[in-house]
């Protein structure tokens, strides 16, 4: 009775009960070994760097404790970075999802000439390392003064050809009859856009705006390079930057760790759909 | 004469036209396309004039080929070449056997199960390089952490898990394999899925065991995906930085340099930028023809 929850019932390949307990030990153990990490980094956190080193981990919920949690928010400019990771990645998502849902609507359902150059540009685009962009980026935003500011933290996270991908593929499937007629009620194209375009790729946007979120608040590289001041720097560059000041109080760096990971683990669990699903969409295809 | 001059005329005028007909969709891709030239076409293309110039915070002048002859006379953009293919061959192999052999688990379980797995391998995904650096960095510490810990209580000695040369790209790639590829298992998974029943069944019928069925059926019908998933990851691999900017530096004795960190150093630390767009060209080189590849590749498509 079991075992009928937990397997698919038409699939032919379904495991007997023997199969099954093979199959989930070695799930649940490999899930173990993916996840032991994470929980190393809440455990350390909240435990005496003396405590934490034991092997296996000393795990006492009275002897749990918020110093280093404390400690790390303590810091002069935790707050700070903390609120400039909100506005690179809150501000760098809503200009995506703007600006890539306008061309995504042209790529999928307006003709024009030279689209499909346009299109594979993109694509070409997005294969390529950002990287190699980046030297050229780093010294216009010098000559232009733009270093250790927000919009030069920001501007280039916007027009990443990966969201024009994705904004073309989910848009592509809206029915084209659709638009006729609303085109033939006298709407004019904004209309359509904001109107059917819009709502009924609702699921698409959602993830977007999610991964984009997800991935600037992580984002390293760029946000090293451009912002100088200590001020200035996202959280994290700042994690990096309390390693360098406090190289040894390991507690401390996990209670950051765990301080920066936990609104994206909430994201994740609170969007967990939208991710699995999201995954399978922004997988290119032939 | 006139008459070229006639034809080039009307050749613009039509093509003002086609674009004043078409303004619709043009003005709709504008925005996007505004911010892509300005921050990636622009500069990427810039890159290649920016390599042909000694360009330092303090001079700029021309000079031939001078930076790819330091590039290619560099000792440790050889190892960094080296470094950048076994930890990508190392990672994108045990990610793809990893995913491979989830998926195969999870493939007959009942849809609860395989979100609640598919999330519990995917969640790392949502967390930073820096902070996994930071959390392995702390397990690899050769003093107090979890690994040596584990090695003692076994009775093993301790390694120095990130100071001895011939360990310490290995390490990053167990941290990057124990911590991503939860795409490829998302993937990989709902290509399973797709596969009919029907086929399954007859190859029941036909008493072909387990492991045949997969080896026979399930791999080749899931080999583009597979492929895609090689491409992509080599590709997303190859930008390593992160993790060696964190944990070792790029040491111990450039055992660990990558390309994009040797750029980054280059660039920003000894700020000879003209030399590290030389050395971002040799990575766009490599990605480039693997960016190819990858589209002949993928033109080929399965048929149930």
């Amino acid at each position: 009775m079991i075992r009928e929850a937990l397997v698919e019932k038409d699939n032919p390949l379904r495991p007997g009960k023997a199969g099954l307990v093979i199959r989930l030990t070695f799930l649940v153990v490999l899930g173990a070994i993916t996840l032991m990490p994470m929980i190393w980094m809440i455990l350390s956190s909240l435990q005496p760097q003396a405590l934490s080193v034991s092997f296996p981990p000393n795990i006492n919920p009275l002897g749990f404790d918020l110093r280093y949690y404390q400690q790390f928010l303590g810091r002069t400019h935790v707050l700070r970075w903390t609120l400039n990771s909100l506005i690179f990645a809150g501000s760098s998502t809503l200009l995506t999802l703007v600006v890539a849902s306008l061309a995504g609507y042209a790529f999928a359902k307006i003709k024009f000439p030279g689209s499909k150059y346009l299109f594979w540009l993109y694509i070409i685009t997005l294969m390529l390392p950002f990287q190699v962009a980046m030297i050229p980026l780093y010294i216009i935003m010098t000559r232009i003064g733009l270093t250790d500011t927000y919009l030069g933290l920001i501007l280039p996270a916007i027009a990443s050809p990966l969201s024009i991908f994705l904004m073309k593929q989910v848009m592509q499937t809206i029915p084209t009859p659709l638009l006729e007629s609303a085109r033939l009620d006298g709407c004019n194209e904004l209309q359509v856009w904001k109107h059917i375009i819009i709502p009924l790729s609702k699921p698409g946007i959602a993830f977007l705006g999610i991964i984009t979120f997800v991935q600037q608040w992580n984002n390293f590289l760029w946000p090293l390079v451009i912002t100088e001041s200590t001020a200035m720097r996202p959280l994290q560059v700042g994690l990096t930057l309390i390693r360098e000041e406090v190289p040894l109080s390991y507690s401390l760096h996990m209670a950051g760790a765990t301080y920066a990971a936990i609104p994206m683990i909430i994201v994740f669990f609170v969007f967990q759909k939208h991710f699995l699903r999201g995954v399978t969409v922004g997988a290119m295809k032939g | 004469m006139q008459k070229i001059n006639n034809s080039s005329k009307s050749y613009w005028a039509r093509l003002g036209r086609d674009i004043w007909k078409h303004r619709r969709g043009y003005l709709f891709v504008l925005p996007s396309f505004i911010f892509f030239s300005l921050f990636y076409l622009i500069p990427m293309v810039s890159a290649l004039v920016v390599s042909f110039f000694n360009y330092t915070p303090l001079s700029v002048s021309y000079e031939g080929l001078a930076n790819y002859r330091r590039v290619f006379n560099d000792p440790i953009m050889f190892s960094a070449l080296r470094n950048n293919a076994i930890y990508t061959a190392g990672v994108v192999t045990f990610w793809l056997g990893k995913a491979l052999l989830i998926a195969f688990l999870i493939d007959p379980l009942s849809k609860t199960l395989k979100v609640f797995f598919k999330s519990a391998f995917y969640l790392p995904g949502v967390t930073s390089g820096v902070i996994i650096s930071l959390i392995w960095l702390w397990m690899y510490n050769p003093s107090f952490g979890l690994f040596n810990n584990i090695l003692n209580a076994v009775g093993l000695p301790a390694l120095h898990w990130l100071g001895n040369t011939s360990l310490a790209l290995p390490a990053l790639i167990l941290m990057q394999v124990v911590m991503g590829g939860g795409s490829s298992i998302i993937l990989i998974a709902a290509a399973m899925g797709r596969i009919p029943n029907s086929i399954y069944e007859s190859a029941i019928l036909d008493g072909a065991s387990r492991l045949k069925i997969f080896y026979k059926i399930t791999m080749p019908l899931i080999k583009p995906v597979l492929l895609y998933l090689i491409v992509m990851g080599t590709i997303n691999t190859f930008k390593v930085f992160d993790a060696i900017y964190v944990m070792t530096g790029g040491g111990p004795q450039f055992s660990t340099t990558t390309i994009v960190f040797r750029i980054y150093e280059t660039a920003f630390t000894n700020f000879r930028m003209g030399e590290a767009a030389a050395q971002s060209m040799i990575l766009f080189s490599i990605v480039f023809v693997i960016a190819i590849v990858q589209f002949r590749w993928l033109s080929t498509e399965v048929e149930y």
